[in-house]
């Protein structure tokens, strides 16, 4: 770690001219603005932690896509295609689109009429209190930690790009999300995610656009991949046959069931850090349409993300390496991709505009921690455990006051994975531990009557603890992925899937199991929460493409022609 | 949220209006004084066109959003 701290000090990967700081620090002064702006209507709690639900499907649509839009996740995936190829854009599409779909169709009509604050709040309701309290005391912890990694890895970046004080990058913007979200509660976290959304496409699709003009465009492009690397990275299907076959060593089946079907339905379905942001949604139209126009979006984001890696591998004349091999020789890593061609084609103005972007990105996911944060503390865990019948302006007070809670044990934990490197493993690992059983037992409980409470949160528990117990088992014995994921050449990625995959499946069988052995809830009690014993409300008569199924449809053929033209 | 208050496309307009002329400015600047290590495909000054386009969908959306005519 100090070797890497004292290389950063000597290099910077751009360098700002007075109008690109300009550009940065107008963006700070608009998102404090904006919190200021709308302090006056955030009163009450429904308006502080659920921005009065009044969103439209377009503010919704946006803000559930950009809260996940993090400038890690744009630097991670464009470093990913560089080291896998295209085969990074599987993340985009398989891994987030069906379930994307699947949410506004089927699962967001019983989140939206249980009108649940969260998803936790929707567990309580289905399954009773222990499993709204195992769920949420993980959830809450899990997602300041994570901020906090989050937090670090980008004032780290800003160190590298820029050359930028850590603690300067940490406290500034770490302040900024703490000062907008506590004025203006879920609404300006919304607000500046849509803002932030659109800086980034207008501070990154440029990279792209230029990158396909001096490479010649895709056919040409193509040919470079495959004479610089291999034509294999160029593939989205064709090399899943075997998980020796491709440069990520994962099977297709790893990557249909494992990311295409648990991983993705569990982040994109149950994750509350998105799914707050449909919830908003000022009617079940837009709370089904909303999760629909981001899987539109979503699917067009590898165009700049996943396309300048690929750019990369053409056009660069330098090699990236990893991160240890680049400390120990001076050079570029991978995760320097994104940057290395934003310098590459990004004159005065523009960098600035593109650094903006990195920094939107970084603020959007961190308001999306912090928001999402504050309301499953103050709704699950404070007003469920600790005080019941508080009146609305103490749980807003509260909400305000864990706004800026959080973001201190997010910087508190940003520090001490400054300190220890390793924590940010363990914790993203963590993180991934939950997601896929959660899936298993929301699922279950909106669409099978039959799954009691006992049964829903022992399945939860067991899904839960067999996936730390899998992790673990390969941490004592690496030899042991050859059981988890299959392969005994399989990467960490690989490995994830497969962890995810049975997980969710233990998770399911405890929860069937058990629910057949113990009393289920009546009919009247399931009203509203469960498919079959609830009653749609009926949706004003509107042209066919206003319907939300329309627009469903279209995103999937799209989705289909993609990936079978980039076979 | 076009019903009360300034609407959020209000203040992207605003966003890419203001960024946009930056941006364009700086393109302009740099046409009649090239830097010394120009970017790769400066000969099609990106920062101009881009900026302006940035510029002329900000100035559609701070018009078409702007607060006066919102009621």
């Amino acid at each position: 770690m100090m070797a890497a701290m004292v290389l950063f000090e000597t290099t910077r990967l751009v360098h700002l001219s007075s109008v690109d700081v300009v550009i940065v620090a107008f963006y700070f002064v608009l998102v404090l603005a904006i919190g200021f702006y709308l302090k006056n209507r955030a009163n009450t709690a429904e308006d502080f932690f659920m921005a009065g639900r009044e969103m439209t499907a377009w503010i919704a649509g946006l803000s559930f896509l950009s809260a996940n839009l993090g400038s890690l996740e744009l630097m991670g995936w464009a470093a990913a295609a560089y080291q896998y190829g295209i085969l990074a854009t599987h993340w985009y599409w398989i891994g987030a689109i069906p379930a994307m779909l699947f949410l506004g169709l089927v699962m967001m009509p019983f989140y939206y009429i249980s009108k649940t604050h969260s998803v936790p709040g929707y567990l309580k309701l289905r399954f009773g209190e222990s499993s709204r309290t195992l769920s949420s005391v993980c959830f809450a912890f899990m997602t300041v930690l994570m901020s906090g990694i989050n937090m670090y890895s980008m004032a780290l970046v800003m160190k590298v790009v820029l050359g930028w004080d850590i603690h300067f990058s940490i406290w500034v913007s770490s302040l900024t999300v703490a000062l907008y979200v506590a004025l203006g509660g879920l609404r300006s976290a919304i607000f500046n995610e849509v803002l932030q959304f659109i800086l980034i496409w207008a501070g990154a699709l440029l990279i792209p656009i230029l990158g396909l003009i001096e490479a010649g465009g895709w056919t040409n492009l193509k040919l470079q991949i495959a004479h610089n690397a291999s034509s294999e990275y160029t593939h989205l299907w064709s090399t899943l046959g075997t998980s020796t076959g491709n440069p990520m060593g994962i099977h297709w089946t790893g990557i249909v069931f494992g990311l295409g079907f648990v991983i993705s339905f569990g982040y994109w379905t149950t994750d509350f850090l998105v799914v707050q942001r449909v919830l908003t949604a000022k009617d079940l139209r837009a709370a089904k349409m909303a999760p629909i126009i981001g899987a539109a979006f979503k699917m067009m984001v590898p165009f700049i993300v996943i396309l300048p890696g690929l750019l990369a591998l053409a056009v660069l004349p330098v090699k990236l390496m990893g991160e240890t091999q680049a400390v120990a020789t001076g050079g570029h890593s991978y995760n320097e991709v994104l940057p290395l061609m934003l310098a590459r084609y990004c004159g005065p103005g523009l960098l600035g505009l593109g650094i903006t972007a990195l920094i939107a990105g970084f603020m959007s996911g961190m308001a999306g921690n912090v928001s999402a944060f504050t309301t499953v503390w103050t709704y699950d865990i404070y007003r469920a455990l600790i005080k019941k019948d508080g009146s609305d302006e103490h749980y807003v007070n509260m909400g305000r006051w864990c706004t800026i809670v959080g973001v201190l044990v997010s910087v508190g934990t940003a520090y001490l994975v400054m300190s220890f490197a390793s924590i940010m493993d363990y914790v993203q690992a963590l993180f991934s531990f939950f997601i896929a059983p959660l899936f298993g037992t929301v699922v279950l409980g909106m669409l099978w009557k039959r799954a009691t409470s006992a049964g829903g949160f022992l399945g939860l528990l067991a899904g839960t603890l067999s996936s730390i117990g899998m992790w673990a088992g390969v941490k004592v014995d690496p030899s042991a992925i050859r059981y988890v994921a299959m392969s005994s050449s399989a990467t960490d990625m690989a490995a994830n899937m497969y962890r995810a995959l049975w997980s969710w499946i233990v998770c399911v069988l405890v929860t069937v199991a058990v629910s057949y052995v113990t009393t289920p809830k009546t009919n009247a009690e399931l009203r509203g929460l469960v498919y079959g014993v609830t009653t749609m409300p009926h949706e004003e008569p509107v042209a066919f493409y206003h319907r939300p199924v329309f627009w469903a449809v279209v995103v999937s053929v799209v989705f289909v022609i993609l990936n079978i033209l980039l076979w | 949220m076009h019903g009360s208050g300034i609407s959020i496309w209000f203040f992207i307009g605003l966003s890419l209006l203001v960024n946009g002329v930056l941006i364009t400015g700086a393109g302009i600047w740099e046409v009649f004084h090239p830097p010394a290590n120009p970017v790769v495909l400066f000969a099609l000054h990106a920062n101009v066109w881009w900026g302006a386009i940035l510029a002329a969908i900000g100035l559609l959306y701070c018009f078409k959003f702007a607060p006066r005519r919102e009621s």
